[in-house]
């Protein structure tokens, strides 16, 4: 089932008219005959959550937006896409950037912005260009400007490129730095749906949560939710990468397998070499990492499904969540040390700096994990992150914080075994990979020997 | 001198105009980047000034600014900075020894810049290309599924570029 990507191969589609040919901006006149409360509820009924990661659900976040009188109110759409692994917004706005437009258009008169952007990552430069195309093409065609189609509602978008930050992500960084100053998030409360750009009611929704927006308009929100599974409804984008013979950006209906997501030739392909599939971050870089016997069944031995539910199944004692979708495959032959050291050294990097379990925290563990993973560790350096991740979660102003304890309190819970096997074989650990261990997937059993 | 072409000064004026009246700030993460383009590739001191003179900012507020993002270079940079991903992902799919590649081919070490002054090589944090990876970022473009040729190649093609 495809409701974004359905087009994304059209010859030409990323230009209006194409885009146009192919029902474009149909939400946009039937939004505007109906009032902006009725488009929140549609939003409502769909059952649509945020698909940035927190996934929380998008009609509500829209209701709690204050509408104090004579304040302007804005909506800000997040394409600070920078999660590891995580690659899908970048697909659809460099595809089918309209898509997106028009979600914005559709939302901005929702919620009442006169004045919207797109915060982008600064490093997807190219894509500004793509988006201010576009943005300028619905323009001239007039779904932008003053009194859009006769309704009396004035919308301008703008772009607005970052500069290299991931905690620019976070909802509040993000509006201080489309302020003109540094990512350094906002204690909450207030919401940004009270005192957000400007100290004006904002609304921030990621990319792909708006462009789902326009399927919603067109269908109605009760036929949307009725995609997908429980509360996990409507379709979702994932960005799959790491050891899979097919990488690239799926739009899956929640209702499929984890095991059918990667085996099968219509998603992943598969493992590359015939390798054998080891362990899985499904979600992007922050949530836990699950060894490969827990990623395809859960802890109760259910399959798990690539949904919000079923990936969270066993909360992080056995399961993971579906995050922002991006979904990061290891093969039998990587070592978990030595990418959770990675990981460690990217949310170091990013750490703002602006609390001190985060600013100090993240270094620590990146530096014991140094020395785990180049032969130098203790076993009492396993228990010392141990503690350290704990106290770095819950303890900060923004979830950067959590995002960075996360990934390596999970691969120690799960990897605990291949941690002491570093430690115990300094000089062999230098030249040869853990390997499989335990938690080997029992279903695939490599093809060649 | 530090003056911005007539052309990048009304690009100025057009990123202020989409702000309220009095919310110029919100134009500086914007214009420093105009600034770096037409600057030489990294934010000198006199330059941030200059910024903050056209925005009626205070120096500090553009120097804590720029400070904080990675994409603003705050020294001198070669020609072409090679910015090579070295998060999880591409990790996954070799980027240390793209990495090792290039520091070998170039003679220099991360974060260094050539004696002929063309080329900086610059690690990089996960740039959203994790599906085509090992990757590096070249300017305003991606460089994909990286191998030793294709590094052989764009380095060519790149000092090919300069004697031009």
């Amino acid at each position: 089932m495809k409701l974004l990507l359905e087009h994304a191969h059209v010859e030409g589609i990323r230009y209006y008219d194409a885009y146009r040919k192919h029902g474009g901006y149909r939400s946009v006149e039937k939004a505007l005959k109906m009032s902006p409360d009725e488009i929140t509820e549609e939003v409502k009924k769909s059952g649509l959550r945020g698909r940035g990661g927190a996934g929380f659900p998008t009609g509500m976040k829209w209701s709690f937006l204050a509408k104090p009188e004579g304040v302007p109110r804005h909506l800000v759409c997040n394409a600070d896409e920078s999660e590891p692994g995580t690659f899908k917004d970048r697909y659809l706005m460099e595809f089918i950037p309209h898509l997106l437009v028009e979600g914005l258009i559709v939302s901005s008169y929702a919620l009442g912005s006169n004045l919207t952007f797109i915060y982008i990552r600064g490093e997807y430069a190219w894509i500004v260009d793509i988006l201010e195309q576009a943005i300028a093409e619905a323009k001239s065609n007039g779904w932008l400007g003053k009194n859009i189609a006769g309704s009396g509602f004035d919308c301008e978008i703008y772009v607005q490129r970052g500069a290299g930050a991931y905690i620019c992500g976070e909802e509040t960084a993000l509006l201080e730095s489309l302020e003109g100053k540094r990512g350094n998030p906002r204690i909450k409360p207030p919401f940004p749906a009270v005192k957000g750009l400007w100290g004006r009611p904002t609304v921030v929704n990621n990319v792909e949560t708006l462009a789902a927006v326009v399927p919603i308009i067109n269908m109605g929100g009760e036929e949307y939710a009725k995609i997908g599974v429980g509360r996990s409804t409507g379709t979702k984008l994932m960005s799959a990468c790491g050891n899979i013979n097919k990488p690239g950006v799926y739009e899956i209906d929640m209702t499929i397998s984890v095991e059918e997501f990667i085996f099968s030739d219509q998603y992943c392909g598969g493992i590359p070499k015939g390798k054998r599939l080891k362990a899985c971050i499904p979600g992007g870089s922050s949530v836990p990492i699950l060894p490969a016997n827990l990623l395809l069944k859960t802890a109760k031995g259910e399959t798990r499904y690539m949904n919000y539910e079923s990936l969270s199944d066993g909360g992080f004692q056995t399961g993971s969540m579906l995050g922002s979708g991006g979904f990061i495959v290891f093969d039998e032959d990587q070592c978990v040390v030595r990418h959770t050291m990675s990981l460690a050294h990217f949310y170091m990097h990013e750490s703002c700096g602006q609390c001190s379990p985060c600013r100090e925290g993240t270094g620590w563990m990146y530096r014991i994990l140094k020395n785990i993973e180049y032969g130098k560790g203790k076993m009492s350096d396993i228990e010392l992150l141990w503690d350290i991740q704990g106290k770095i979660e819950g303890n900060t102003i923004c979830p950067l914080g959590d995002a960075a304890a996360w990934p390596v309190a999970a691969a120690i819970r799960h990897f605990r075994d291949e941690f002491e096997w570093h430690v115990l074989n300094p000089e062999e650990s230098q030249t040869r990979n853990y390997g499989l261990a335990h938690y080997a997937d029992p279903v695939y059993v490599p093809a060649v020997s | 001198m530090i003056q911005f072409s007539e052309e990048k000064l009304n690009k100025v004026k057009e990123i202020i105009a989409r702000y309220p009246e009095g919310k110029q700030k919100s134009a500086l993460i914007p214009v420093l980047h105009v600034a770096q383009e037409e600057f030489g590739g990294w934010l000198d001191v006199p330059v941030m000034d200059y910024v903050a003179e056209l925005l009626s900012l205070k120096p500090i507020e553009v120097y804590e600014v720029a400070t904080f993002y990675t994409m603003f270079n705050m020294k001198p940079v070669g020609k072409y900075v090679l910015e090579v991903c070295q998060t999880g992902p591409c990790m996954l799919n070799g980027s240390d020894d793209i990495i090792n590649y290039i520091k070998e081919k170039l003679s220099i070490q991360v974060g260094e810049t050539t004696a002929d002054g063309l080329f900086t090589l610059k690690p990089a944090e996960c740039l959203g290309a994790c599906g085509y990876a090992p990757m590096m970022q070249l300017g305003k473009t991606f460089r994909e599924f990286l191998t030793k040729e294709k590094i052989d190649q764009i380095i060519d093609e790149l000092r090919a570029a300069a004697k031009n």
